[in-house]
């Protein structure tokens, strides 16, 4: 048991995932189940941007959804209307998410809490009323068709969706990576204390605004790199990339796996669109079942299963040192999150 | 001059309804500080049973709006008792992601079982009334006339009557209230019903001048939000006038300056207020 | 150390704190004392710079920090600690201290990306200071353990630790020993003396007057936000002005 335990949070764990994913277009049974693996990796990218503004920083971004759409119309409109290449309009993509987030980020988050959560509510549906009704710029409702896909230089056909797979992969690591680094260093530490406490933070000496602004574009970053890989993939997009719905998807996504923590958005993003892919006719409804999922996830399971497993492994080794003496006692109030090193680790 | 009145009427009528669904949001609001997410769909289911109960059951327009807000009332209710009271002590993100879930999980019913198709619903009232050059279709006039009622039963109900000053009382300052010994569950329930039903009657009303479809709350919710930011977030006077101030800017914005983007000048008011003083227009000072 | 001059705060037309000026020496405990309502905790937000006063102003170390924003307050050397203890429940005691010491390092984004010397140093350097104001308010043997399994006491120390982490030279304590029973309290005013002995300088809010007399250097009494005295433990004692405070309006709510 314990050895299990530990080799789930060791970086042999790591290795063997990375090693799963390498080899899973092999052992999948049909090329549309790569697609929907590399889409889900696609969403996953979303949602490891989701977690840093929302999970660590905890601030309740609704426009994170507008800001995958805006990542997805750079590269749509500069490949199609201005016949630029994919690689230079994905950087492009990225760089407009840096810029959009950092104006929506100055504004938005001098707003505290509910303030915040209900403007960028309203940023998100700006940005999709945009992307409908400007129609010289965004094609309007009828959306934008034949992107252009990654160039493989004649090496690699990311048409082809084996190679486009392992691109995304590419990007999902590197995701990872540059989350796992946030998160275990100063910076990452700077963000939760935010997410404790805004006056708590500034007391320590933590500038709110430019903290919060850091964390903001680096979630609009990873949101609208992500949905520039969407467009080069899907290579159809339309306004309904904007809407509120995927922004839902992804604090689902984010929830199951534990929000906050450094594997959940990976393994909850998978895990809810094998299971939306088990339940094909479920597809148009499938928010009958995730509305209610998603209540009953922040009223009996607020730590998502990443976010369990760690708090449950490191209070289990704190109970066992020689130091404990006083009983262990549930706290109900502050459900929100799980270990710190424990999540680092994993 | 007379199109300009034609525009203040139109003002009158959106504001009106945007006035009933912004009035349950900043109650429920003052109450819970809870920003419900899943108001706009209340809205909108209530605007569906409105139409299942007269064009499906063919009843009178009259009960199927007193139909859409006891259901509307009922479910609003069921999402406190079930979910908000239950995650009163939560983190402040998770009542929001709940709402959010109630929200997707209505909408979802609601498409399952009528489709996503846009409806008409029909109204009894189809006469055009005549003020020399101004011309007012009657729904219009009742929209008006049956929201400002409302506003008026409303304003007595919180005035005269025990519950409803307990309801202000609560709004204006909560732990006060529960050291006074105030039945808190009751009056929480009491304003989740109340939230429903304006929203449901709203919904009645102004379906047969509009369209009937399940993503219908999205822009009703968010313009409800702009409006109780503006007029001051639990206040109930600012919400009235908030939503008067919104419903002209968009008669008359759409008039006089653009048609396409007249959903975006609730929005552009908002990010012009939030830049310029980030807790709203109308709050009191900071305690 | 912290001179105050006319320092007033409105909220509408109610004046929370009004037209109070005071000194508070350095490397000594100040105490704040006064009924409900008598905007102590105001007073605090006043001087942390958590809201700018209406009038008046603040020096700290002949330095005006009036309306300076709480950061940059806390980075000239003013630590604080809440009413209500804020700490990240799910985490351990020592990982929440770590981010006591982030103001006194420089490290970016792009360190964290590079994982350059400058982030490693820093990183070494927070850890080493979480430990060593852990063991200052005498709680290194529970550094592993987490947030939600400890004493309320400990709670309390362990935010004092967060504040000490921050290296001030000024702690503002706002009622350090609510909460608590009557023994914790002895000795957490032995580790406040003892930061005190570690030359900081302590200001706090307290109810609790027998630890309050016994421990304050000086006292600054506060009632309807105005100051109605200040001295020594004996001159507050027997101050006609501040017995009469205490008796006649205990009712008062707090604004």
């Amino acid at each position: 048991m314990n050895r299990l335990v530990e080799f789930l949070v060791s970086p042999a764990m790591k290795i063997l995932l990375i090693a799963l994913a390498l080899v899973f277009p092999f052992v999948a049974g049909d090329e549309y189940q790569i697609y929907v693996m590399a889409l889900a990796f696609i969403w996953a990218i979303a949602a490891y941007g989701f977690n840093i503004i929302t999970g660590y920083c905890g601030q309740l971004n609704l426009a994170h959804g507008g800001f995958f759409a805006i990542g997805a119309y750079v590269v749509a409109i500069l490949t199609v209307d201005h016949g630029w290449a994919f690689w230079p309009a994905f950087v492009a993509s990225m760089v407009a998410g840096a810029v959009f987030g950092f104006l929506v980020g100055v504004v938005s988050l001098r707003l505290k809490e509910h303030y915040f959560a209900i403007f960028t509510l309203c940023v998100g549906y700006i940005i999709y009323l945009l992307l409908d009704k400007w129609e010289e710029v965004t094609h309007g409702s009828l959306g934008i068709i034949n992107i252009t896909p990654p160039e493989g230089f004649g090496l690699i056909d990311f048409t082809e969706t084996i190679p486009f797979y392992y691109l995304v992969l590419f990007f999902l690591v590197l995701a990872i990576w540059l989350c796992s680094r946030i998160s275990n260093s100063l910076v990452g530490r700077t963000f939760r204390a935010i997410r404790t406490s805004d006056d708590l933070a500034q007391s320590l000496g933590i500038n709110l605004m430019r903290n919060k602004v850091l964390a903001f574009v680096l979630s609009t970053v990873y949101a609208a790199g992500a949905g520039g890989l969407y467009a080069g993939v899907v290579r159809f997009i339309g306004p309904a990339e904007a809407e509120i719905q995927h922004t839902f998807d992804l604090i689902t996504y984010m929830l199951v796996g534990g929000i906050g923590t450094l594997m959940g958005p990976l393994l909850g993003t998978l895990i809810i669109m094998w299971l939306t892919q088990f339940l094909q006719s479920l597809e148009e409804y499938r928010m009958i079942v995730f509305g209610p999922l998603l209540v009953l996830l922040v009223i009996f399971f607020p730590m998502g299963i990443i976010g369990s497993f760690l708090s449950w492994r490191g209070r289990r080794a704190a109970r066992r040192s020689p130091a404990h003496k006083t009983l262990s006692r549930v706290t109900e109030d502050d459900q929100d999150d799980k270990n710190r090193e424990a999540g680092n680790n994993a | 001059m007379d199109l300009f009145f034609q525009q203040v009427l139109n003002g009158l009528t959106l504001g009106s309804i945007y006035g009933l669904v912004a009035l349950g949001l900043t109650l429920v609001y003052g109450i819970l500080h809870v920003p419900n997410f899943a108001h706009g769909a209340l809205y909108m289911v209530g605007a569906y049973i409105s139409y299942f109960v007269m064009v499906d059951m063919g009843l009178n327009y009259w009960v199927a709006m007193i139909a859409a807000a006891g259901v509307v009332a009922l479910i609003s209710v069921l999402c406190e008792r079930l979910i908000f009271h239950p995650l009163r002590h939560a983190p402040p993100i998770h009542d929001k992601i709940a709402a959010i879930g109630v929200m997707l999980f209505l909408e979802a019913v609601v498409q399952m079982h009528w489709g996503a198709d846009f409806r008409r619903m029909p109204t009894p009232y189809t006469s055009i009334l005549h003020f020399g050059d101004i011309t007012l279709p009657a729904q219009r006039l009742l929209i008006i006339v049956a929201a400002f009622s409302l506003m008026g039963l409303l304003h007595l109900y919180l005035k005269k009557t025990m519950t409803g000053s307990t309801i202000v009382a609560m709004a204006q300052n909560r732990e006060g209230a529960f050291l006074v010994g105030i039945n808190a569950n009751r009056v929480a329930m009491m304003t989740f019903a109340i939230a429903g039903g304006l929203a449901a009657v709203a919904a009645s009303l102004f379906a047969p001048i509009n369209l009937v479809y399940p993503a219908m709350g999205h822009l009703l919710l968010t313009k409800a939000f702009v409006i109780i930011i503006l007029g001051g977030m639990g206040s109930i006077p600012g919400a009235i006038i908030g939503a008067l101030i919104i419903g002209f800017a968009e008669a008359l914005g759409g008039f006089y300056i653009s048609g396409t983007y007249k959903d975006l000048i609730a929005f552009a008011l908002l990010v012009f207020i939030l830049s310029v003083k980030p807790t709203g227009l109308f709050t009191k000072g900071v305690r | 150390m912290l001179k105050i001059n006319n320092l007033t705060k409105r909220f509408g037309g109610l004046a929370a704190v009004n037209n109070v000026s005071v000194e508070f020496p350095a490397n000594q405990i100040n105490a704040i004392i006064g009924p409900n309502g008598a905007g102590k905790t105001t007073f605090f937000n006043l001087v942390a710079g958590a809201m700018p006063p209406t009038e008046g102003s603040i020096e700290f170390n002949g330095v005006d920090i009036t309306g300076l924003a709480p950061d940059r307050i806390a980075r000239l050397g003013v630590a604080r600690t809440f009413q209500t203890t804020m700490l990240f429940d799910k985490s351990t005691v020592l990982d929440n201290l770590i981010v006591g010491h982030r103001l006194r390092t420089q490290s970016r984004l792009w360190d964290v990306i590079i994982n350059s010397k400058r982030l490693r140093v820093e990183e070494e350097k927070c850890r080493a200071k979480a430990r060593e104001t852990l063991d200052f308010v005498g709680l290194s043997h529970i550094a592993d353990r987490y947030i939600a399994d400890i004493s309320q006491e400990e709670r309390k120390r362990v935010a004092f630790a967060l504040a000490m982490a921050t290296d001030p030279e000024l702690v503002l304590l706002d009622e350090p020993a609510g909460g608590i029973n009557p023994e914790e309290t002895v000795n957490l005013a032995a580790l406040i003396r003892k930061m005190v002995d570690h030359g900081i300088t302590v200001c706090l809010i307290e109810h609790k007057m027998d630890m309050i007399m016994s421990l304050a250097d000086k006292i600054l009494v506060l009632d309807h936000g105005e100051k109605i005295a200040e001295g020594t433990p004996d001159q507050i004692k027997n101050d006609p002005v501040v017995i009469e405070a205490y008796l006649g309006s205990d009712q008062d709510v707090e604004a």
